[in-house]
């Protein structure tokens, strides 16, 4: 058991800046930057650019969303501060 | 039965359902009425919050949109979900701990300043009247449509029942009457597509549905691309919405507005600890994804139906203007589709191409609506849609007015004005503000800035330019000070509403608007819906810079700012 809220923010912001940049990545990057480039390859009748933009960036923020809350979920017990 | 009787029915049936449910739960303190008493459940939390998002654009306008856009409306898909995820990491955890009624409360504790609260219940004000703008006009065309009457009559009728839905519950009875919208609203926007998706493809999960084969072995999207283009419209796949730029700053925007909305915000405020706060917003974000996977589906198919029951392989065969079907008659009733004989030849042309094009209106918000119609389904179908449509509506108006009500009744007048306010007076106070927002709702109804969807995303440009950075801020900076929260604040809307004033016209009124010899979308080729995130950007360089030359805050807000990153003090 650790017992420090400093060092208790930082995993907190760690664990943000790991869930945004896979957040970036799905829609910024797949979805918008570089659709063009995946569209070439296909995923069904979907282009796969296509496919991330309509489709595949929401799928992967609802997992996002869970595995934050998750991971939070134990970072709160292993510095004790969860709520009883 | 016939359509008529049908809808009324079933659009009956599911408001004696609201208003019981309204009228059983209803607030008696004011602690019911703001948050719900403070004990809801996530998943039912969750349910609540995605009704109460999900709103007339979202269930009447966004499809439409992406009918017409293509895969440039990919922006409303990945920016009104993706929002959630900066909310559940960046905001809702902490301001749960914090514990307040409002978003301004909150602002108002952390820069230990009355003017900032203020000043923070401006840019709600503004943020959400916009909103509720958007919603009155989804509200009118449902109403047009479904009561065969003209669109300004359908609106006045939709008016008066929010007004006396919203008013009564407050944000107890709200809750529980979304968590019934949502299963309406679902279940409306599901059917129809599980049918349209099956007699296309023979795939029932739209999702799967429309990247699958249709009867003929093309893909579905191939077909659609190669209809569209023959008919000189841009490819439905690749059309982007003007730039990658903008459709970058566009999506960032309508996230960081997401995450900046008062009446979603406060959803977070209704459960019982931090951790329900973060589950909470991945279930809101699943109930959501359930229509915002569904909606390409919709948006693609109704487009191909549309096209396919139109236009024929030659331009002899194209539908005679005398042969068209009940739904095109409906909708001409209503004055969003309007048809044009250019060349006298009694068929109907629908190309891209303005010159040769007869179909000289096809307002994109009618597309959900008429969609099944447009696919032949049964009557019954139709109807649910109808009370779908009318549930995102009411639900997303209700909380939005529940939002600017308890900023004007427990911000401005218990917080700032007459702190000695009695709990009744307070509730009384709240719901004639409801009523005003209304009115003003109301009267842009009838001259809307943009189509739903386009409204609701100016309002979250203006959400996400001023609210999210102060919240942000507030809780992840232990130095921003007040003056650079207010100084942050008032540039960030200000800009923003400049540049979309600049285009829209002072207050929305067209005849005011003060381009000169600038070009549309000026600034780096952004339109003015998309931007909100150069307004956030603005936001925090201005607090920064201001925070750098004032004075340093308190060392018991520092305090505060400790206790609200930790769900338990150790």
């Amino acid at each position: 058991m650790v017992n420090n809220n400093n060092d208790y923010w930082k995993a907190n912001i760690a664990l943000i800046i790991k869930c945004l940049s896979i957040w970036f990545v799905v829609s910024y990057l797949f979805g918008i930057v570089l659709v063009d480039v995946l569209n070439t390859v296909r995923l069904g009748g979907y282009k796969l650019g296509f496919w991330f933009a309509q489709q595949g960036s929401i799928y992967t923020f609802v997992v996002l969303v869970f595995y934050y809350a998750k991971s939070m979920g134990k970072i709160d017990k292993k510095f004790n501060v969860h709520e009883k | 039965m016939d359509l008529q009787t049908l809808t009324v029915l079933f659009v009956g049936i599911t408001f004696a359902i609201y208003i019981g449910i309204a009228f059983w739960t209803r607030a008696g303190s004011t602690h019911e009425f703001y948050v719900a008493g403070g004990g809801i459940h996530p998943i039912a939390n969750g349910m609540a919050t995605a009704a109460d998002w999900m709103s007339a654009a979202s269930f009447i306008s966004m499809a439409g949109l992406i009918a017409f856009y293509g895969y440039g409306g990919s922006v409303f898909l990945m920016g009104w979900t993706g929002g959630y995820v900066l909310l559940a990491m960046l905001l809702a955890p902490y301001l749960r701990k914090h514990g307040s009624f409002t978003v301004p409360e909150f602002i108002s504790d952390r820069y230990y300043s009355k003017a900032a609260r203020v000043v923070a219940v401006i840019c709600l004000i503004i943020a959400s009247v916009t909103y509720v703008i958007g919603q009155m006009k989804g509200i009118g065309v449902a109403f047009s449509r479904f009561l065969e009457v003209e669109y300004e009559t359908g609106l006045v009728t939709g008016m008066v029942i929010v007004a006396f839905y919203a008013v009564m519950g407050g944000m107890k009875g709200i809750t529980y009457t979304q968590i019934a919208q949502y299963v309406i609203m679902i279940i409306a926007y599901t059917i129809p597509a599980v049918f349209i998706s099956f007699m296309l493809t023979g795939n029932p999960i739209p999702q799967l549905g429309l990247g699958s084969e249709m009867a003929d072995g093309t893909y579905l999207l191939d077909k659609l691309d190669q209809v569209v283009t023959q008919l000189g419209f841009t490819e439905y796949t690749t059309q982007a919405r003007l730039s990658t730029t903008n459709m970058f700053v566009y999506t960032l925007s309508l996230m960081i507005g997401t995450a900046g909305l008062p009446h979603v915000i406060m959803r977070f405020f209704t459960v019982s600890s931090v951790k329900a706060a973060r589950e909470s917003a991945g279930w809101a974000l699943v109930f959501i994804a359930l229509l915002y996977t569904t909606a390409p589906a919709v948006a693609a198919m109704a487009r191909l139906n549309l096209m396919q029951t139109i236009d024929q392989p030659t331009q002899a065969q194209n539908l005679a203007y005398a042969d068209r079907p009940t739904w095109f008659k409906n909708w001409e009733k209503t004055g969003l589709l309007k048809f044009e004989d250019k060349n006298n030849d009694g068929l109907i042309q629908y190309t891209g191409d303005k010159k040769t094009n007869e179909m000289v209106k096809v307002d994109k918000d009618i597309m959900v609506l008429a969609n099944p119609e447009i696919a032949g389904l049964p009557n019954w179908v139709i109807a649910i849609v109808a009370a779908g449509g009318l549930a995102a509506a009411l639900s997303t108006a209700a909380g939005l007015l529940l939002a600017i009500a308890s900023s004007i009744s427990h911000d401005l007048l218990k917080g700032v004005w007459r702190p000695n306010i009695s709990e009744k007076d307070e509730l009384m106070y709240s719901r004639m503000s409801m009523i005003g927002a209304i009115l003003v709702a109301g009267y842009y109804g009838f001259n809307p800035p943009d189509f739903a969807a386009g409204t609701v995303a100016l309002a979250f440009g203006l959400a996400a330019s001023s609210i999210f950075p102060a919240l942000m801020m507030g809780i992840f900076s232990k130095k921003m000070n007040k003056e650079g929260a207010i100084a942050g604040m008032l540039s960030g809307i200000g800009i923003t509403l400049l540049y979309v004033f600049q285009h829209k016209g002072i207050m929305f009124v067209k005849s005011t608007s003060f381009l000169g010899d600038m070009g549309p979308n000026w600034f780096l080729g952004i339109e003015p819906n998309a931007f909100g995130a150069i307004g956030a950007l603005v936001n925090f360089a201005v607090a920064f810079l201001v925070m750098s030359r004032t004075k340093k805050i308190p060392k018991k807000i520092e305090k505060m700012i400790e206790n609200i990153r930790i769900p338990v003090s150790n």
